[in-house]
């Protein structure tokens, strides 16, 4: 599995590649926990469009992530999920709390929605 | 046509994406799986192995093995993942959706339903300190049985 972050402004945006489970999973969990550790992301955007292979291990990631951004007020979304994901995405329910956009800006415009200014 | 394999590996999490991937070579001998089936697959087989890291090593996995078995019945692709660890003990509790008995560690308790909902087949069988045996069956569509 392969990962890169950059900013988009208070959006931590988190783009995957290569396959994310078990094995892998602790890799991306610390290493994101490190970034929000910084304090400058308030929401989370996920890139999936290069994430080929994802198990149950990865969602525990995701969902670990999503609790602590919700409990410091922010979001999380995704775009472009990879086709291969998209059954598992769906049997977890994950869109509930990490909704899944075509594209980028329009997953950053939702995250931006309801966004107070000075933060 | 190879029509099983056996796989035995240490219980480390190196080997989860090997494991997976040599299911879904031997799966491709098989028929004509579509990518979405033979995602699923792999998905299966990934929690299976998974579990058994986690859960019948816990925490000694480095000592343990794993027994991949993979066969070619008409018409479907059975794959069992045995291991050798501390078993299961209430079965039908560790299958509901959800349940996990490390939540700490983020497991999201979705294993057994992934592998209920991605084959067609699963039984699973264990004794407790002697280990637990996975089967799963996936089904060929009658249109691609060769």
């Amino acid at each position: 599995m392969g990962f890169s972050t950059r900013y988009r402004g208070n959006i931590l945006v988190v783009s995957l590649s290569g396959e994310l489970d078990h094995h892998t999973a602790d890799e991306l969990r610390t290493a994101l926990e490190k970034e929000l550790d910084k304090d400058i992301a308030r929401h989370m955007l996920l890139d999936l469009s290069q994430l080929a292979f994802m198990d149950s291990s990865g969602v525990g990631v995701l969902l670990g992530r999503y609790r602590r951004i919700h409990a410091q007020g922010g979001k999380m979304a995704a775009y472009a999920l990879h086709p291969n994901l998209e059954r598992l995405y769906e049997l977890a329910a994950l869109s509930r709390v990490i909704p899944v956009f075509a594209r980028e800006e329009l997953a950053v415009n939702e995250l931006k929605k309801d966004e107070v200014p000075g933060r | 046509m190879n029509d099983w394999f056996l796989l035995r590996i240490p219980a480390v999490s190196q080997n989860e994406s090997f494991a997976r991937s040599v299911v879904a070579l031997f799966a491709l001998q098989a028929g004509d799986w579509s990518v979405t089936e033979l995602n699923e697959i792999k998905t299966a087989v990934s929690e299976a192995i998974t579990n058994s890291i986690i859960h019948a090593y816990d925490g000694n996995a480095a000592s343990g093995e794993i027994v991949v078995q993979g066969k070619v019945t008409p018409g479907a692709l059975e794959v069992t993942v045995t291991d050798f660890g501390q078993g299961i003990g209430d079965i039908a509790l560790a299958r509901e959706p959800l349940f996990t008995t490390k939540p700490h560690e983020e497991r999201s308790g979705l294993g057994f339903t992934v592998m209920e909902s991605f084959m067609d087949e699963l039984t699973v069988s264990s004794v407790p300190l002697q280990g637990t045996t996975i089967r799963m069956v996936k089904y060929l569509r009658a249109t691609t049985v060769q």
